[in-house]
């Protein structure tokens, strides 16, 4: 066992991604060049032919969603990496896979918007569209890194989410943490757990891949593997055939968004720090709990009960640790570099219980420390 | 060969859900017996469509079946065939599936001759959505976006395959049956990106609005109207005035994709091996 030092090494966001997704077991990745996320594409040109994987750049987003799918059906697991513009492309292929139950995880690298906005600016502007971008009622992970460290872990638990509940997951990171470098210490090989989808029993006279387990996720085969069935973006029944019966749609439907809403136990990951005793609490997540980490230190220097709140699973969004929070602190900040998307969660999710207030930068700036210490001591 | 050919079908998905009429139902019956010609191997077997009338076509068949989102079927097979190029991949999709909404990933399939099987069913119209003009819909045909006729030309669809890379391009027609079977099941033995370009009659969408006729009297105008290759060659292009050449038209070698990739994972790997010894 080599120590720590030996292992630590100087990287950078997206690099830790490719790094995660490889100690994931990555095998296929499609992307089209788009700023801030394009040396995920360039290291894994160069790193995936080395484990056999495949690496291909596609003729655009729409094609490198459906080539993921496409490839995970045929039992890869499957990354792709974009940015605002080419995450809105994406969109009706992640829909597909939504509803087709397709493992994959989807990178957004957050930058300025809307429209080409600031290509190489940061921004916090698709937390909604991680959640509604696609359209129709349908499940989705979204997992927020605030560090190279966690860039590396939350890919990791990204691929896990997906095998596991046969859902796309978006690894919903900035331009800070993308291009940002500092030490990361990575796991020795293993280390991490990995989740491979599960598969159907073999020799069943008739298959059904859309017939959910006890946990609500079916366990569909991969392509050319023991059995023969479809795959549609129609609403199906268990067959996967197409069906329009009411009845089975509405019990489709209700089954992608409870197989989620069902395990946000297992799913939703946060971070608490110093909010025991605090009577004002900053949630904050990405690159802006960076700066929240620093207000929370010089407010308790100056005498003030402050803590932070970070979720690292925004969606499905922790509704119950917020909720709880609200009955202990007066008021809530809700720092974030868009207009108030994530504030919109807290307010609901409080009920009126505490002051929400927000602190929002749309500039292409990262918020700073001194701009929520300024909103609590005007308080 | 009935027997030999049922298997490949999904019999308790039939009836099919197309109109009276409607030629899919012959394009289908020749991809079928395509099928039985290569002694296909059901569980070896990818079928991907779009969306459109002709991509229910994919839920009648027995293979492995994927129906994508409209116009990206090429796309998600060119991510099965990636991941796992010991499949064989069937591509089907309409007109306006390939060549409007997906005409990008069209000519890029064909740009990297990966080896795929597009049949393509041109009814020259969007049937699905009540009969839209499509990419091939011919210069002033009428539809229900151009009550006056198109104003647009069409692609040529062999022209725009074979232009942009595609190593074997054929053309047929259902009323040429067997000859468009013979094409498909040429396409599928072929290495490389092949396209089958099917024309196929839309009575109730297209033909009725274009006074053609019931899908009888569009059969027939097919008859007359596709001219084998041979033959078309050696004609005026004044006496191919508002005809179309049917038969194999293109046929090229040129390295394969997935080929292409596997080649260069091994190299890859035995160079970052060596490297590691020095």
């Amino acid at each position: 066992m080599k120590d720590v030092a030996q292992l630590a090494r100087l990287m950078q966001g997206n690099e830790a991604i490719v790094e995660g997704a490889l100690a994931a077991g990555l095998r296929f990745f499609a992307g089209y060049p788009i700023t801030p996320s394009t040396e995920i594409s360039e290291l894994l040109a160069e790193r995936l032919p080395l484990y056999g994987g495949k690496f291909i750049q596609m003729e655009d987003e729409m094609a490198s969603m459906a080539a993921i799918i496409g490839a995970s059906l045929a039992g890869l697991k499957s990354l792709t990496a974009t940015s605002g513009p080419g995450f809105s492309l994406k969109q009706e292929n992640i829909g597909f896979a939504s509803m087709a139950e397709v493992p994959c995880v989807v990178v957004n690298v957050q930058r300025h918007g809307p429209s080409t906005g600031m290509p190489t600016a940061p921004a916090q502007g698709d937390v909604m569209q991680a959640r509604w971008g696609t359209h129709g009622d349908h499940a989705i992970i979204a997992l927020c890194p605030a560090s190279v460290q966690e860039s590396y872990s939350l890919t990791v638990e990204a691929f896990n989410l997906s095998e596991k509940y046969r859902v796309p997951v978006i690894l919903l990171t900035d331009e800070v943490i993308g291009h940002m470098r500092e030490r990361v210490v990575l796991p020795q090989p293993g280390a991490m757990k990995v989740i491979d989808r599960k598969k159907p029993p073999t020799g069943l006279e008739k298959y059904y891949p859309y017939q959910p387990g006890e946990d609500g996720v079916p366990s569909v085969a991969n392509f050319c593997e023991n059995y023969r069935f479809h795959v549609t973006g129609l609403a199906h029944d268990e067959s996967g055939f197409p069906t329009t019966n009411p009845e089975v749609v509405e019990k489709l439907i209700n089954r992608l968004n409870d197989k989620i809403m069902e395990h946000v136990d297992d799913i939703v990951l946060s971070e608490s720090w110093l909010t025991k005793d605090a009577e004002i609490i900053i949630v904050a997540y990405g690159a802006v709990s960076r700066s929240a980490k620093k207000t929370v230190k010089e407010a308790r220097a100056a005498g003030l009960k402050v803590g932070l709140f970070r979720p690292i699973t925004i969606w499905p969004f922790p509704e119950k640790e917020i909720a709880a929070l609200s009955r202990q602190a007066h008021t809530i900040i809700v720092p974030e570099m868009n207009l108030g998307q994530l504030k919109l969660e807290v307010e609901r999710v409080t009920s009126g219980r505490s002051k929400v207030i927000g602190v929002n930068k749309v500039n292409g700036e990262l918020i700073t420390p001194g701009e929520i210490l300024d909103a609590i001591i005007k308080l | 060969m009935q027997n030999k050919v049922n298997k490949y079908l999904r019999s308790e998905m039939l009836p099919h859900i197309w109109c009276p009429g409607c030629g899919n139902g012959i394009v289908l019956g020749a991809l079928t017996r395509a099928f039985g010609l290569l002694d296909c191997d059901q569980d070896n077997t990818v079928v991907v469509s779009g969306i459109g009338c002709s991509s229910r076509a994919s839920g009648y068949l027995d293979f492995s079946t994927l129906h994508t989102t409209h116009g990206r079927a090429l796309a998600f097979a060119t991510g099965i065939k990636l991941a796992r190029p010991e499949l064989k991949v069937f591509v089907i999709m309409g007109d306006g599936d390939s060549t409007g909404i997906g005409g990008n990933h069209f000519i890029h399939a064909a740009r990297r001759n990966i080896d795929l099987t597009a049949i393509i069913f041109n009814n020259s119209i969007y049937g699905m959505t009540g009969g839209q003009s499509s990419p091939l819909s011919p210069l002033n045909s009428k539809a229900t976006t151009a009550p006056q006729g198109t104003l647009e030309r069409p692609f040529d669809l062999p022209e725009l395959a074979r232009a942009a890379g595609a190593t074997y391009v054929a053309r047929g027609t259902t009323y040429h049956a067997n000859m468009l079977t013979q094409l498909i099941k040429n396409g599928a033995d072929h290495k490389g990106f092949s396209v089958v370009e099917a024309i196929t009659a839309c009575p109730i969408s297209y033909g009725r609005r274009n006074k053609m006729g019931n899908g009888y009297d569009m059969l027939l105008w097919q008859k007359e109207h596709g001219i084998p290759v041979e033959r078309a060659r050696k004609l005026e292009p004044s006496e191919m005035e508002g005809k179309f050449a049917i038969g194999e038209l293109h046929k090229s070698d040129a390295p394969e994709f997935t080929d292409i990739y596997e080649r260069f994972i091994d190299e890859k790997q035995i160079n970052h091996r060596e490297a590691k010894k020095a």
